[in-house]
């Protein structure tokens, strides 16, 4: 058995004294995509940032690549990273938001660029050579110059996209990426995440496109109030749910 | 299309001659406002009467403002401002900036000492800190480095050497600065949107990377405006330091004057070369401003267009 990409044992979050994770168990098989569904509140968008460390884990283990997230385990003792070895862990997973989050006083070839050249210290020939490719591929090779503001909302995800792949990550992570765009918009960034999925991309998606996750998913996970209520392959937890809970969600959904 | 008079004071009706090539187009006959007119009419004769009045009445003394207008100690003086504005604002605004980032520190003790600061700075007036400055030698006569509670030092030098009149004028001048600069960059830092420091993370940047590259640029939008109202309100401010004799431009006029009584004549040259130096520090704000607002102001960017006459 191969170790898988991300592995969630009892992960627990707390806001103040509301707990927002009640022990999460889950696997993330290498190339695979995995969909998060739910309701609002359930979750599933802050179990997505403690993949990528933008939340601290209260308790319970997380691995993202077989390393402990945040943590360094020594002596059976788990001690909190520096925040630089925490930024550095961080580089395995490319994160995409609800709202883009592209940074708006930045063209859209210097949004691509930013990190590979001034994190990871590439050089800018190489680097806009492949942002260049990686913007064509997300169907926005002309747009470079354009400021993110003179976009529609599906252009600013697909090049936010763009902009976490050129970091080469392993994993990429997409909290609710369409939620934010207007209807007609919604196609092209769902797209764009298909190709990425057929290339062979490890995904982990909070959504609500049933139909995406239906068709894309090799796993669906449903949450509720923190806890995983039903796992499985997209047929069986869309298909046929098992829980009282899945299929009041599911029946308000649909 | 014929070009058409923009000065709303002619009373003709324009007559828009229709454009054969676009048949549909509807002729527009802009609305006029004679109440408007009339009133702009009246304020251009109010200015240029009273302009007129200051140029033709002798008692300003325009041959005496012309001959000390270049004159060397005057010169001198609004180097001297110049000087002190530019040093003063570029301290204030290093010293406010890492002010700003400690007020909004997670630790309490950090965020709290930098409060601290702005709190006395800016409660105190300024006059009083700089005469404060000027005295320091009879608080402490002598300037040492050493460990504190009475530990081993190293004299440095006599106050009264090391902080000359220049000297506790900047200082002064600065550290009043840097507690305005703290607060205008701290609502700069606060304007900038939270999922930008998500953004930045996720890419791997942290720290002192991420406020440069990313929550700066984007807070500088919001800093920049204030921040020229407090570079123009130092250029005038430092005339102040005149109570510790330091020459600047107001000092200058003001010795002048006292000599040869011509007070209001000097007061004009001195407001003059405030006047220039506060219009040429302008156009840099603008553009700056132009600069940081790229990518925000998107109408900005695009060619403007000639205003259309007629709607289609």
């Amino acid at each position: 058995m191969t170790t898988a990409m991300v592995e969630a044992k009892g992960v627990r979050k707390s806001f103040g004294s509301t707990e927002i994770l009640k022990g999460i168990d889950l696997r993330v098989e290498r190339g695979s995509v995995t969909c998060l569904i739910g309701p609002s509140g359930s979750g599933k968008t802050t179990f997505l940032r403690c993949i990528n460390h933008l939340e601290k884990v209260d308790a319970g283990r997380l691995y993202v690549d077989e390393n402990l997230v945040g943590y360094a385990e020594r002596n059976g003792k788990l001690y909190e990273m520096q925040e630089r070895q925490t930024a550095r862990s961080r580089l395995n997973a490319g994160m995409v938001f609800q709202r883009f989050n592209l940074f708006p006083h930045m063209t859209v070839m210097e949004n691509v660029v930013e990190a590979p050249i001034h994190v990871l210290g590439r050089p800018r020939k190489d680097v806009t050579a492949e942002a260049q490719v990686l913007l064509d591929r997300v169907g926005l090779g002309d747009r470079g110059d354009a400021y993110p503001q003179e976009l529609s909302g599906g252009q600013q995800q697909r090049i936010a996209i763009a902009r976490a792949l050129a970091m080469k990550p392993k994993l990429m992570l997409f909290d609710e990426p369409t939620s934010a765009l207007d209807p007609e918009l919604v196609g092209e960034v769902l797209d764009v995440m298909k190709s990425l999925a057929e290339a062979g991309m490890t995904m982990v998606v909070v959504t609500h496109e049933l139909a995406f996750a239906k068709q894309v998913a090799d796993q669906v996970i449903f949450m509720d109030q923190g806890v995983v209520v039903e796992s499985g392959p997209p047929q069986d937890v869309l298909g046929n749910p098992q829980h009282e809970r899945t299929k009041a969600f599911l029946s308000k959904v649909l | 299309m014929q070009q058409q008079s923009t000065i709303p004071t002619s009373g003709q009706t324009p007559t828009p001659t229709p454009t054969p090539d676009s048949s549909e187009s509807i002729p527009v006959v802009p609305l006029r406002h004679p109440i408007r007119t009339a009133i702009a009419v009246v304020l251009i004769l109010v200015a240029i009467s009273a302009a007129w009045d200051v140029a033709a009445n002798k008692r300003y003394h325009w041959d005496v403002v012309i001959s000390f207008l270049f004159s060397p100690q005057i010169m001198t003086g609004a180097g001297l401002t110049l000087v002190l504005t530019v040093v003063s604002m570029t301290v204030g605004i290093a010293l406010g900036t890492v002010l700003a980032i400690m007020r909004l520190s997670a630790n309490p003790i950090v965020s709290t000492i930098s409060r601290g600061y702005i709190w006395f700075f800016r409660g105190t007036p300024l006059l009083v800190q700089l005469i404060f400055w000027y005295n320091i030698a009879a608080l402490y006569p002598v300037i040492a480095l050493g460990l504190p509670f009475g530990g081993p030092s190293i004299v440095i030098g006599s106050a009264n050497v090391l902080i000359s009149p220049l000297g506790a004028a900047l200082l002064g001048l600065s550290l009043n600065e840097a507690a305005y600069m703290a607060e205008i960059i701290r609502g700069g830092i606060g304007s900038v949107d939270k999922g930008q420091y998500d953004a930045a993370r996720a890419l791997g940047m942290n720290g002192g990377k991420l406020m440069r590259r990313v929550i700066l640029p984007q807070a500088m939008r919001v800093v920049l405006p204030p921040t020229g109202n407090q570079v123009i309100s130092m250029l005038k401010g430092t005339s102040l330091v005149s109570v510790l004799a330091i020459s600047d431009l107001l000092y200058s006029a003001q010795i002048i004057y006292s000599n040869n009584y011509q007070t209001i004549p000097l007061l004009i040259v001195a407001s003059l070369w405030y006047l220039l130096m506060t219009t040429v520090l302008s156009f840099f704000q603008n553009k700056l401003e132009r600069r940081y607002g790229r990518g925000f102001d998107v109408s900005t960017r695009r060619t403007r267009k000639p205003k259309a006459r007629t709607a289609s």
